[in-house]
């Protein structure tokens, strides 16, 4: 990073000090492969939004070639049916509540030991975190059977709480808020201990306010996670009034086959929240990504 | 600390600074206590109590009830039938997609690294799909590999006679690879761009001068500075390509079908613990062994990226 700092980026990379001739050749042939691919991620997206707007016979007729981008009767009906063959209200709901309570909790969580593991010195406090980032190294999917049966245990199965609790604490939260917090300087905080300020109070009132763009990273990462999560409603809840979007689409994928209208619609919904969260935060996305490689 | 040299070190000083030190690890602990609890019993519980479940024959009913076995769920894993076909399936599915979305993400990223207008609109538009709901783009993708969905259509165009993409055994797989790759490519793409951007210009310069063509500077210089990053993207894309799951259970409505061709490992622990009335214990233990095999190909993987940069 300091190197690359000195040296202008080569954001011109390949082209550079080559003929005009070759630059051009280059920059067709980037664009091209661009243009592609972007067409080739937004044709699936467009065509599944034309469905959502076709009539239960438009989708039935339009079984045959060449496909219709248009609809011949754009109809809002699909949106609505939706919500009374399935109980895709109380879904959304759930979706937002397990995505929003477990947000606020791990930036709690997070913040909170990711400050003392910068901040604090303590004995014993890079040996716990250090064991903390080891579990990175384990995948989630291992602990399916453990976790289903502490969770039954402790009775929490079948409960919206069992999708919240397991993941109010992550080691990828920590991480980002430590390394966050390392990297902003130490003095306004030992200023405001210098004036008698307490470790609780600089924290909240110093440190935490600095903090916001870690937090906003977080909780984009936080909240799409929790909303897109399919494994583990899908072992823990079954009743259907507890689903959320992911575990409801599913379910109705499986009833209603060929209803395309209908599963389109609701695709539509599902994604509607994300498609927002991500135009208004996606700088935070990137930086995130680029500086964590993690999802 | 300059101070004690100077004066002889006060009993008052010195007790203050034990008072501060004391007051620190007491504040320490307060500031890691809540998560450090919840960490414990959800996360590192979980993983000891997994390899220690392992060695039991549990009932799915009454999970309290259950037989020790020893190390006998590990040969009932991998002399299954379904165990051998799920892990054929996720090496080969891993095998194409990290080959395929490593090579498109690295493209994508020196493409979008060149001066071209549009730059956030394409970094912006390949990154989206992998924050999308993986339910909701398999069920898509449902409707894009239909008889008359958009992708036989096209096919149509040039002649060939598309079938139904997921349900035939031979093309199942093949379809859940394609809609990965489709859905990482994007992710991995930012990763490289990140990486690209530290290559000091200069280095294309020399080579132009030298009169180097835009592929042989790919080849030549792009390519091998970027070693470190094909690691770890690498490294995430095995980790993630063997938990395969959502997909595979959303395209095949719950079956691993047609004929178990989109059967992986974790759907096989999946329908161990909650399909078989006691599978819970070889369900631990197929975990075990998914976990030694992912850890298994890091390691050899890293074995051959080290061999790789001390050419």
């Amino acid at each position: 990073m300091a190197v690359s700092a000195k040296i202008p980026a080569s954001s011109t990379t390949i082209v550079n000090e080559s003929s005009p001739w070759m630059r051009r050749v280059v920059k067709i042939v980037a664009y091209a492969f661009l243009i592609g691919f972007a067409l080739l991620q937004f044709i699936p997206f467009i065509w599944a939004l034309s469905a959502s707007f076709k009539n239960a016979a438009e989708i039935q007729t339009s079984l045959s070639f060449p496909p219709k981008f248009i609809p011949d009767s754009p109809t809002l009906q699909n949106y609505i049916d939706i919500f009374t063959i399935v109980p895709f209200g109380t879904w959304y709901i759930n979706s937002f509540i397990v995505g929003i309570t477990t947000t606020v909790l791990t930036l709690f969580f997070s913040a909170t030991s990711g400050y003392a593991f910068a901040r604090i010195p303590f004995p014993g406090r890079d040996i716990i975190f250090w064991m903390i980032i080891g579990t990175m190294a384990i995948p989630g999917v291992i602990t399916i059977v453990p976790t289903y049966i502490l969770l039954r245990t402790l009775g929490l199965t079948d409960s919206l709480q069992g999708l919240i609790i397991p993941f109010m604490v992550t080691s990828f939260g920590i991480f980002l808020m430590k390394q966050f917090f390392v990297s902003i300087p130490a003095e306004l905080e030992e200023a405001a201990r210098v004036d008698g300020a307490g470790r609780i109070r600089t924290f909240v009132q110093i440190v935490l306010p600095l903090a916001r763009p870690a937090l906003s990273a977080l909780t984009i990462f936080t909240f799409m996670g929790r909303w897109n999560d399919f494994l583990m409603p899908l072992i823990i809840i079954g009743k259907s009034e507890l689903f959320t979007l992911p575990l409801g689409m599913s379910s109705f994928r499986g009833q209603y086959k060929t209803d395309w209208n209908l599963l389109m619609s609701g695709s539509i919904l599902v994604m509607i929240p994300i498609v927002i969260i991500y135009i208004a935060f996606q700088r935070f996305f990137i930086q995130g990504i680029s500086t964590t490689g993690m999802k | 600390m300059a101070t004690t040299v100077n004066t002889p070190t006060s009993p008052d000083k010195a007790g203050s600074m034990r008072r501060e030190k004391l007051q620190d690890t007491i504040s320490g602990y307060i500031f890691i206590f809540p998560a450090l609890f919840f960490f414990t019993i959800f996360t590192v519980f979980p993983i000891l109590y997994g390899a220690f479940l392992a060695l039991f024959k549990i009932n799915l009913t009454t999970i309290d009830n259950r037989t020790f076995v020893g190390l006998d769920n590990f040969p009932k894993v991998w002399e299954s039938e379904d165990f051998q076909t799920a892990l054929f399936n996720t090496a080969r599915f891993s095998f194409f997609v990290v080959i395929l979305q490593t090579i498109l993400a690295l493209l994508l990223a020196v493409a979008v690294n060149q001066k071209i207008r549009g730059r956030t609109f394409f970094r912006t538009a390949f990154f989206f799909p992998s924050i999308s709901s993986s339910v909701v783009i398999s069920i898509i993708f449902l409707w894009v590999f239909n008889k008359y969905g958009i992708l036989n259509y096209v096919l149509s165009l040039i002649g060939i006679n598309g079938p139904v993409w997921v349900d035939d055994p031979k093309t199942a797989l093949p379809s859940i690879m394609g809609l990965n790759i489709w859905t990482t490519a994007g992710t991995f793409m930012v990763i490289y761009l990140a990486a690209l951007q530290d290559i000091p210009a200069q280095l294309y310069e020399a080579a132009s001068v030298d009169g180097a063509t835009p592929i042989q500077k790919f080849l030549r210089i792009t390519v091998p500075l970027l070693t470190p990053t094909t690691f770890f993207v690498v490294t995430l894309g095995i980790i993630g390509t063997f938990q395969v799951f959502d997909q595979a259970f959303v395209i095949s409505a719950g079956s691993g079908g047609p004929e178990k061709s989109t059967l992986t490992i974790v759907f096989f622990i999946y329908q161990q613990a909650f399909k078989e009335r006691n599978g819970m214990g070889v369900a631990a233990a197929g975990a075990v062994i998914l976990f030694v095999i992912i850890f298994s190909l890091t390691l050899i993987q890293r074995r051959f990226f080290k061999t790789e940069q001390n050419y």
